[in-house]
């Protein structure tokens, strides 16, 4: 990190002409520091029973790969192609119009062409063609078909995670082609080689064995809970009680566990503990939390199918053992993703389960029907839509506020309106980016899918640099201090991608400043909201001191 | 993985330098992590930072979060960093020889 430049200075090297005039195959792809995460640890590729547990170094020529892995990776290929429609549609009816080329953050970012999402697909096409298909066989590279070579396999490994699945380009695809499921399907072939990152590696197997990413254990995770208890009570002035593993309870809560652990997700997390308060006092519902179940989000959607059902049956397990009515998830990205694209036919139906009905309201969350999980900000935005929630707004009026559509929850399920309804619900002053990079084109933070490690923050800060781009926009012209955003990893990434791009800008979750206007029954006179900040002098835009982000690169 | 030598002890680290297991922490390992950080003494607040992080981990399995740092040892952010230029993840983390925490964070 402490390599790269200042950021005016790395914007203006950032060229989009970059190619030699060479054709992409005969351009060689080198591997470069900052721009890949690290190799997967042995012992976690182990832990999940994945094949060729190893050590290896991408920079390294050898990667220690099994002799027969070009057969692997024939054999992977062709049952996936047979296993799933979709993706032997997506390698078929690209007509390479272009569309998508200059949409993807990363391209946008680093001007590198393989970014393209089209180039992209086309290093696995181009051996789809090669493998698969008769032109591909009898022309040859001017089909557009080329040889699958080690060199072939390593600039795979380096492009598949080199993009954050966020599904912007396929908005734009003519065809509809969606070029997530196509890195996906890169990513699970490399991982039939061992060939993943530890950064998605090792969140999954702590996953598997202690039920999160993080690798809380259930002690600590309650632990971590009542810390935020304490820190609640000095500002509020109001006891909150968490339940954990409560039998019959009416609703179980999940959400990642980033929000237990990483600032600024950590707030997040006391306002949904203060908002299940609240719904306690005032109108009795019975939420619990579970410290088996203590992940909303799954690594095992970046690794494969099998590991994605895998980590989400555990969720269903949970609800099923406490004889819950329906879940409540959390404000995660990629956990609705799976949970609305995938649930219903991996681990569904979860007919042992209620469809979900707002006790308080009585509204009835049809899409939720079928994976019996609502998302908590459609959830609040019910509440708050009936008059259940009793709101002083004006309590974040130190506050500008945009809101940064998170990817999944927008492209992957459709997710636009209810946060900016509770946003204007609960703040005064509230401003969007430009048209064409929120709601369903909304721009990638650039460091999804698993790419959030500190290895790769050249990667992260170019591909975030659109998003970055738009709030600085924003910034500059209402003086806009805060992004809202609805994910952890957008929690987790943004301040960096912030301090390094608009360092006036920091980040919160929804449900922190839900929290902060929601009038508390017994609440003291509030005069600091949950971060600690002045609320009262509207001039000044206090900050925490335990929160106050020092200036350093990264993180 | 790679190995470090310090006052004639080797040290097996991973890429970022973090000590492989916190079973093999030693005092030699903390003056090996000053040496890198660029620290000039190790003194009581750095201990109490250590002591601190070590004692959180034996119980829970995890490095506490910085919040939680910051509140028991008095100490705010910004005086840690000004203590462990790399910050409490990978300054102090790794003096302790705890790991570095993975997932959304």
């Amino acid at each position: 990190m402490s390599k790269l430049p200042k950021s005016d200075e790395y914007f203006s090297k950032i060229k989009h002409d970059k190619t030699s005039g060479a054709e992409w195959m005969d351009t060689p792809t080198v591997i470069r520091e900052g721009m890949f995460c690290y190799a997967a640890k042995p012992a976690s590729v182990e832990t999940l029973g994945l094949p060729f547990p190893r050590e290896w170094n991408p920079l390294h020529e050898d990667w220690k790969l099994p002799e027969n892995w070009k057969e692997i990776i024939h054999k992977g290929f062709r049952d996936r192609l047979e296993r799933f429609r979709s993706f032997k549609v997506f390698m078929d009816i690209c007509v390479r119009c272009g569309a998508c080329s200059d949409k993807c953050h990363f391209f946008i970012g680093t001007g590198d062409p393989k970014n393209m999402p089209v180039v992209r697909a086309e290093l696995l096409r181009s051996v789809y063609r090669n493998d698969f298909t008769k032109v591909g066989k009898i022309l040859g590279k001017l089909g557009g078909a080329r040889e699958l070579t080690l060199d072939v396999l390593k600039e795979w490994w380096y492009y598949m995670f080199q993009c954050t699945e966020c599904r912007r380009c396929s908005v734009f695809c003519p065809y509809g082609i969606d070029t997530a499921e196509i890195t996906m399907m890169g990513r699970e072939l490399l991982n039939l080689l061992g060939l993943n990152i530890d950064w998605i590696a090792t969140p999954v197997s702590n996953c598997y064995k202690t039920g999160n990413h993080m690798g809380i254990q259930p002690h600590a995770f309650k632990d971590m809970l009542d810390f935020f208890v304490d820190e609640i009570e000095e500002v509020t002035g109001v006891l909150v009680e968490p339940q954990f593993n409560k039998k019959g309870a009416d609703i179980l809560f999940i959400t990642p566990s980033g929000d237990v652990f990483g600032d600024p997700g950590t707030y997040t997390c006391m306002g949904y503990m203060i908002l299940l308060h609240y719904l306690k006092v005032k109108y009795g519902l019975n939420i619990t939390w579970s410290t088996y179940a203590s992940e909303g989000g799954n690594f095992g959607l970046f690794t494969s199918n099998e590991v994605m059902k895998r980590l989400n049956a555990k969720m269903y397990a949970e609800a099923k053992r406490l004889g819950v009515k329906w879940i409540l998830g959390g404000e995660c990205g990629h956990m609705w993703r799976v949970i609305n694209q995938y649930m219903g036919t991996m681990n569904g139906p979860a007919d042992f389960l209620e469809e979900p009905v707002n006790p308080i309201t009585g509204t009835k969350f049809e899409n939720a029907k079928s994976t019996k999980m609502v998302h908590i900000v459609e959830f609040t935005a019910d509440l708050i839509k009936h008059g259940k929630l009793d709101l002083d707004p004006a309590r974040n009026d130190h506050l500008k506020v945009t809101f940064h559509d998170s990817c999944n929850p927008a492209r992957g399920m459709g997710m636009l309106d209810e946060p900016r309804y509770v946003i204007k619900n609960v703040c005064n002053n509230f401003y969007e980016m430009p048209r064409n990079c929120i709601r369903e084109q909304t721009f990638c933070c650039g460091s999804g899918s698993g790419l959030n490690a500190s290895e790769d923050m050249e990667l992260r800060l170019a591909g975030g640099l659109p998003r970055a781009n738009a709030v600085k926009y924003v910034h500059d012209k209402h003086g806009v201090n805060m992004m809202a955003c609805i994910c952890a990893i957008d929690r987790a990434v943004f301040p960096p991608l912030m301090e390094y791009w608009v360092p006036e800008v920091d980040v919160t979750g929804l449900h922190e400043m839900v929290a902060n206007a929601l009038i508390i029954p017994g609440e003291k006179e509030k005069t600091v909201d949950l971060r600690g900040e002045d609320i009262l002098d509207k001039e000044k835009v206090g900050t925490d001191e335990f929160y106050t982000r020092p200036s350093f690169s990264g993180r | 993985m790679p190995e470090v030598e310090f006052n004639g002890k080797t040290f097996t680290v991973d890429e970022d330098g973090f000590i492989d297991n916190y079973e093999n922490w030693t005092e030699d390992w903390v003056q090996h992590v000053k040496k890198e950080e660029g620290i000039d003494e190790v003194n009581d607040e750095h201990k109490k930072v250590i002591t601190m992080l070590r004692e959180y981990y034996e119980k829970n399995g995890i490095a506490p979060m910085v919040r939680v740092l910051s509140k028991v040892t008095g100490f705010k952010l910004k005086h840690i960093y000004e203590l462990f230029p790399s910050g409490p993840g990978k300054g102090a983390c790794k003096m302790a020889g705890l790991p570095k925490p993975t997932g959304c964070v």
